[in-house]
């Protein structure tokens, strides 16, 4: 066992990257169920996103291209979601399942004959002096644009809840829809929206994945990283901030595991494995105390 | 201008309707869907459907589909109780993986003792004990620390399947096996394996079993006070209360229901058809077991006929990948599709449709 191979700095840069396809799906999700919606299916959006983003980047040779197709992607199956739930009223928990067990055989599907190629690199963003300054430049300057496009998305979206018309009108939606229906508001119209970004955002960090941290193709790889962060919204009490601190710290086991694995510690690598989802469980049960949006999972008919 | 009008009491002729009318609907949808992968979509649906009962090799494929529904209807069946009460227990998978784990080492501890008598009711005992003890995590931790049931019985699935590689690996592997990974054969060990009863049938002890599980799901369901409490706390936890239903003690044994079927259907699934621990010996059906839940309207005979028709998609997915080289995961889009369309078809259940302006 050799602890000395463990460079802390660039564990902590190799944090933030292991966090970001967290961040950008919890992210996602947050804004759905702040507006009310519950949608269990980010891992089938996430693993479509994943496949739709890497056959986008291998044909046209671009990432950026990949990202954008892969946020259509998650986006259209999301919008399969949001129909059945918003206007065919269904169980929001049932088909967020269905979401996620329809995502994995479409991304198998769509991904035969991609197995095995690697992914065009995604260039890095240097900034000339400040990614020379020690410790502080590797971890925080060093990255490839999504890692920051995900911490804008937390700033973004800590604004608009507080801070924006729109989103006091989301958070009204989420809270009490019956009382946004009174006011004129359109619950299933701004529901549909959510439920779309938050499917976009899914598909980001689905070809996040795919594309820059794996950078491959293979069945099922998200291996729960949309459950992860589903749970992680849970811990944040729904509270973008909090949802990084979340984030962070499944990256920061995550990348540990991996760091003890390759240091060969006497623990067996499978149960090392393990361990980033029972800190999860860990994580929830801790953190179960936060308010959730009052209609969350709710269905809502205007019948009136 | 279409409006959806809510029905004073829920439709029961779309009640039966609707999985009828989800299976049509899969059929052509995916019928198109084959269509675009360049197969001929009708020969392809043939193939699914027809071939595996009444085809040219019907003879093998006919006792198959019973062995690939024993576990999906025996998990199936534990799962409709939690879903009626609105305990949502997605982590069947793992129970299933933990029942097996369970039932192999109980069985392999004994290796090469001969005693069937004694080995195989043990291994029963430790599958149903091994899945009843991972789905009382989510129990235990829902009712006590209030925490989601859904993601925390899902993350153990990703735990137990580190635990199975690590049993095929280390503990559980077989030491005549020149080092390769993966334990003994235990449909091989007369005291362990899960044989057909009748030979040629694919009726396994897991069949009776599930065909039990039927049966006493059934009368639990509509007799008993217990399935009358799962009922109740599912339209309306509120009244459950007032009624004096224990919200905590239903959660807990509905969880150790469909955790201790899920484990048994793992043993009978390790002991027969799977043979070995390997480190993925798990092939989904905890997964697939959800769908077949609701194809059947969560009631036992429902349920029965769904877990034969999803066996059948399996048997009949194999079969079109053999001949029309159909790719394996249309079959696992195909499934997913179904339930989509069951769910979307559901609203004419409880919702009419209305043409034109309410008002």
């Amino acid at each position: 066992m050799d602890f000395s191979s463990i460079n802390p700095i660039l564990l902590l840069a190799s944090l933030m990257v292991a966090a970001t396809p967290i961040i950008l799906a919890a992210a996602g999700e947050l804004i759905v169920e702040r507006a009310g919606v519950l949608n269990l299916g980010v891992e089938g959006m996430m693993i479509t996103g994943a496949i739709t983003g890497f056959i986008a980047t291998v044909t046209t040779g671009s990432p950026w291209i990949g990202f954008a197709a892969a946020a259509v992607g998650g986006a259209g199956l999301s919008l399969l979601f949001g129909f059945l739930t918003q206007f065919l009223l269904s169980n929001q928990v049932a088909t967020g399942l269905a979401l996620t067990l329809f995502g994995l055989g479409l991304s198998a599907l769509l991904g035969q004959g991609y197995n095995g190629i690697k992914a065009p690199e995604f260039p890095k963003i240097d900034i000339p002096v400040i990614s020379d300054i020690p410790v502080l430049g590797p971890i925080l300057c060093s990255h490839d644009p999504m890692v920051y496009v995900g911490l804008g998305l937390i700033a973004g979206i800590w604004y608009f809840l507080k801070y924006s018309r729109a989103g006091l009108v989301l958070r009204a939606v989420g809270e009490n829809h019956e009382a946004a229906h009174a006011l004129g508001y359109h619950v299933i119209r701004i529901r549909i929206l959510a439920i779309m970004f938050g499917g976009a955002c899914a598909g980001l960090g689905g070809a996040y994945i795919s594309l820059v941290r794996v950078p491959q193709w293979t069945d099922g790889m998200t291996a729960g990283a949309g459950w992860i962060a589903l749970a992680i919204v849970v811990f944040a009490s729904w509270r973008p901030w909090r949802l990084l601190i979340g984030a962070y710290l499944f990256g920061g086991v995550t990348v540990l595991q991996l760091n003890l694995q390759a240091a060969g510690i006497a623990i067996p690598v499978e149960y090392l494995a393990m361990s980033p989802y029972i800190a999860t469980i860990l994580v929830l049960v801790l953190m179960s105390a936060g308010r959730a949006p009052g209609s969350l999972g709710k269905i809502f008919h205007a019948s009136r | 201008m279409l409006t959806l009008e809510k029905r004073p009491q829920p439709s029961k002729a779309w009640v039966y309707a609707a999985p009828i009318l989800a299976v049509v609907i899969t059929m052509i949808v995916g019928g198109a869907v084959f269509a675009l992968l360049g197969k001929p979509p009708l020969e392809a649906i043939r193939t699914i459907f027809y071939d595996p009962i009444f085809g040219e090799f019907a003879s093998y494929s006919r006792p198959q589909l019973l062995i690939k529904a024993g576990p999906l209807i025996l998990i199936a069946i534990g799962l409709s109780f939690g879903f009626r009460a609105g305990i949502w227990n997605i982590g069947a998978e793992g129970q299933y993986i933990i029942g097996a784990l369970a039932a192999a080492g109980t069985g392999l501890a004994f290796y090469p003792m001969e005693a069937r008598w004694l080995i195989f009711p043990l291994m029963i005992i430790a599958g149903l004990a091994g899945g009843m003890l991972w789905a009382a995590i989510p129990a235990f931790l829902r009712i006590r620390f209030k925490t989601n049931e859904i993601l925390v019985s899902l993350m153990l699935v990703y735990v137990a399947e580190a635990i199975q590689a690590s049993m095929a690996l280390n503990l559980l592997r077989n030491p005549d096996g020149h080092g390769f990974p993966g334990s003994r054969n235990l449909s091989q060990y007369s005291s362990s394996a899960n044989l057909e009863l009748i030979s040629n049938s694919g009726i396994h002890w897991g069949v009776l079993a599930a065909v039990t599980a039927v049966v006493f799901a059934y009368f639990i369901l509509a007799r008993h006070r217990f399935g009358f409490d799962v009922r109740l706390a599912g339209q309306s936890p509120r009244a459950a209360g007032f009624a004096g239903v224990d919200a905590g003690r239903l959660i807990f044994i509905c969880m150790l229901i469909s955790g201790g079927l899920a484990g048994a259907a793992g043993m009978f699934e390790i002991a027969g058809p799977a043979g070995r621990v390997s480190i993925d010996f798990n092939v989904g059906y905890g997964f697939t077991a959800i769908i077949v839940a609701f194809l059947g309207r969560l009631h036992p005979v429902g349920i029965l006929i769904a877990g034969l028709l999803m066996a059948l998609t399996y048997i009949g997915g194999e079969l079109a990948q053999l001949s029309l080289g159909l790719p394996g995961a249309a079959i696992q889009l195909f499934q997913g599709m179904l339930l989509f369309f069951l769910l979307a078809v559901d609203v004419m259940t409880s919702y009419r449709i209305r043409f034109g302006k309410t008002e």
